[in-house]
């Protein structure tokens, strides 16, 4: 099992770094795993990680594009409410740079 | 891991020398960007396959049980005594090549080992020198080999660069099904534990939550409301499909991918529109929520289990029949394998269309029918209005995916549906479309992130033919009947021929669609303005 240390603790990931457990992610992490992303949170950033965060407690899956979109533009404004933007912030991709920096696992099937 | 870089003008540069050394003293080397991770235990318990560990496949030591050998020879055993179309191709082939570059992965790779003849050698030289006199007799002069973990390795690494779409079989003189072999392959592997991630996660989450993606009901259900409200939006029309709904006439199933992954959630759009506009007494289900079945691609008992929950649920509801969406391996299972595993389906009526009273006797034993064919049946009875300048800023090729055409001969009834729908539509080369279609790259469950060169070099002979009429016609649009293509082809166009993006076939129908009581539309199903329209946004 790959492990990734963060000040003194060792955290179960996968093999491409994503965190195992929902439970072990916190702000600190989430920092760290944005820098190794070379990632520079900003408020914007930490708006699409934690609408991430509290859609998959309630759905347990990431939302798809779509509903994130949807929901950056009515919190950012409407001219932020586009893929464009989503991949300005996160040049890896909302789904797979933005859900590892949340602590979300990578969904699979026909994506 | 490092990152894939290659760019395409470097993977493009293909080398087709084979190594100098004969390929029985070529071991296999285990290249990064061309497997997929391993399977997570828990995954493999959910379903009760056996030796779930953790282990990595470019690890020398794959942790196998002690007795690995024992299971494989008394598996392979009991296969080729299940499964006569196994016996049969293991004995019959004649080594004349004829599929040898047929098939994508050589084709994208110049991998010896990915020839479709010497992929299955790595499988009969042990079946020889195991199972038969000349092969015990004679060794290696009988093309007899040992078994030995490199052999497994290599078994592993190339049966996961097949993604069982039956090209070579088109042009094999004895019809030899090389997807028959892979599965029987990868039955083997999975007697090991030897399960990739890609493959076992969404066979877990399909047994345990009725889906690929794990999609819960309320999720399923949140999903669709955000595609009603855009489907609002661009028509005027409010829809509200009904869920679990005993006593429907019919039930419908399609790859969860249609419900959460771009561009499907298109396609789905177009399926809410088409049945809303016809009115069908049809229910979606929460349970039956997946018409794909990754359960194919680990061993034949488990596609098994996981196509009976479609029937179970057909029967709990008490419909009359099953339509089916735009999937490609889930109707290889429905068409070829469903009535032999869980049939006969006689608790369901022979499917007629409630609109033009059309009997589809071609789906007379599994009582499901493609969506293809019943709009087509539709448009034929002029049961459609449609506007077909609002797909003019489309020029549309269709690519066959491999299963709807080589599995079920589905080749007329999409391409009815594309011309009546839409202003321009070009072929593909010839060679490459209908039953010598090109795979995606990525089917069989091979659509990781992991495995990108793989893929790209998988998706290269395919998007190369996109590439041909994207310069000669300007298409910038492919459909495809199937939800990995929708998925796969659009990573590689995107790396191989940018500028060609990918829909299914009935985002094109919701587009063209004239629907009684829409507002004037000024925007196609992507919310993006419809041609002549833009001033207007």
């Amino acid at each position: 099992m790959p492990m990734m240390d963060f000040q003194g603790k060792q955290y179960e990931i996968d093999e491409d770094g994503y965190l195992l457990n929902l439970d072990d992610w916190n702000k600190e992490i989430a920092g760290h795993i944005a820098k190794l992303e070379e990632i520079d949170m900003t408020d914007a950033h930490w708006e699409v990680i934690t609408f991430l965060r509290d859609y998959y407690q309630k759905y347990q899956i990431a939302p798809m594009i779509k509903i994130l979109v949807k929901e950056i533009g009515k919190v950012m404004g409407p001219d932020k409410g586009n893929t464009k933007y989503l991949y300005e912030l996160y040049p890896g991709g909302p789904a797979k740079q933005a859900c590892k920096i949340a602590g979300l696992p990578k969904p699979t099937g026909c994506v | 891991m490092a990152k894939f870089t290659a760019k395409p003008n470097e993977l493009s540069k293909i080398d087709y020398t084979p190594p100098k050394t004969h390929w029985l003293e070529t071991p296999v080397e285990i290249r990064e960007h061309m497997f997929c991770h391993a399977a997570k235990p828990k995954d493999l318990e959910t379903v009760g396959f056996p030796y779930g560990r953790e282990w990595r496949p470019n690890d020398e030591d794959w942790k196998l049980p002690e007795n690995w050998k024992t299971i494989i020879f008394e598996g392979m055993r009991s296969l080729l005594k299940k499964y006569r179309s196994f016996q049969v191709f293991m004995d019959i082939c004649v080594r004349c090549g004829a599929c040898a570059d047929k098939c994508h992965f050589f084709l994208g790779s110049g991998d010896p080992k990915n020839m479709p003849v010497l992929r299955a050698e790595l499988l009969r030289s042990v079946y020889r020198g195991n199972f038969t006199l000349a092969g015990k007799i004679l060794k290696k002069l009988a093309g007899a080999r040992k078994l030995t973990a490199n052999v497994l390795k290599e078994w592993w690494y190339y049966f996961y660069q097949c993604t069982e779409c039956r090209r070579c079989s088109v042009f094999c003189p004895y019809g030899i099904d090389q997807a028959e072999i892979t599965m029987m392959g990868r039955e083997l592997t999975n007697m090991l534990g030897l399960q990739i991630g890609w493959i076992a996660g969404p066979v877990a989450n399909c047994y345990m939550k009725g889906n690929h993606l794990g999609l819960e009901p309320h999720t399923i259900t949140s999903s669709m409301e955000f595609f009603l409200d855009d489907i609002e939006t661009i028509t005027g029309i409010k829809i509200e499909p009904t869920f679990n709904r005993k006593g429907a006439e019919i039930l419908f199933v399609t790859p969860s991918g249609d419900l959460f992954a771009n561009p499907g959630t298109y396609t789905a759009m177009g399926y809410l529109m088409l049945f809303h506009e016809l009115g069908l007494d049809y229910t979606w289900s929460t349970y039956a929520s997946e018409g794909g079945n990754f359960g194919f691609f680990t061993t034949n008992d488990m596609a098994k289990r996981l196509n009976s929950k479609i029937y179970a649920e057909a029967k709990r509801l008490g419909v009359k029949w099953i339509l089916g969406g735009e999937c490609g391996h889930m109707w290889r299972v429905v068409h070829q394998y469903m009535d032999t595993w869980n049939g006969p389906a006689d608790f369901l009526e022979e499917p007629v269309s409630p609109i033009t009273g059309t009997r589809f006797d071609n789906a007379r034993a599994t009582k499901m029918v493609h969506i293809a064919e019943f709009t087509a049946d539709l448009i034929k009875n002029s049961k459609l209005k449609f506007d077909l300048s609002r797909n003019d800023h489309l020029n549309v090729t269709f690519h066959d995916s491999c299963n709807t055409s080589r599995g079920m001969g589905l080749l007329e009834e999409p391409r009815y549906v594309l011309k009546s729908v839409c202003n321009n539509f070009y072929e593909m080369p010839e060679d490459t479309i209908r039953e010598k279609t090109f795979c995606c790259g990525s089917g069989a469950g091979l659509n990781a992130s992991e495995n990108m060169e793989l893929r790209m070099r998988g998706g290269f002979p395919r998007a190369n033919a996109a590439k041909y009429v994207h310069e000669k016609y300007g298409v910038n649009m492919c459909a495809a009947v199937c939800a990995i293509d929708r998925v796969a082809l659009s990573t590689s166009f995107e790396y191989w021929v940018p500028g060609v993006a990918v829909c299914g076939l009935h985002e094109l129908v919701g587009n063209a669609l004239v629907m009684t009581g829409e507002k004037e539309r000024t925007q196609d199903l992507r919310l993006e303005p419809l041609p002549g329209k833009e001033v207007a946004e």
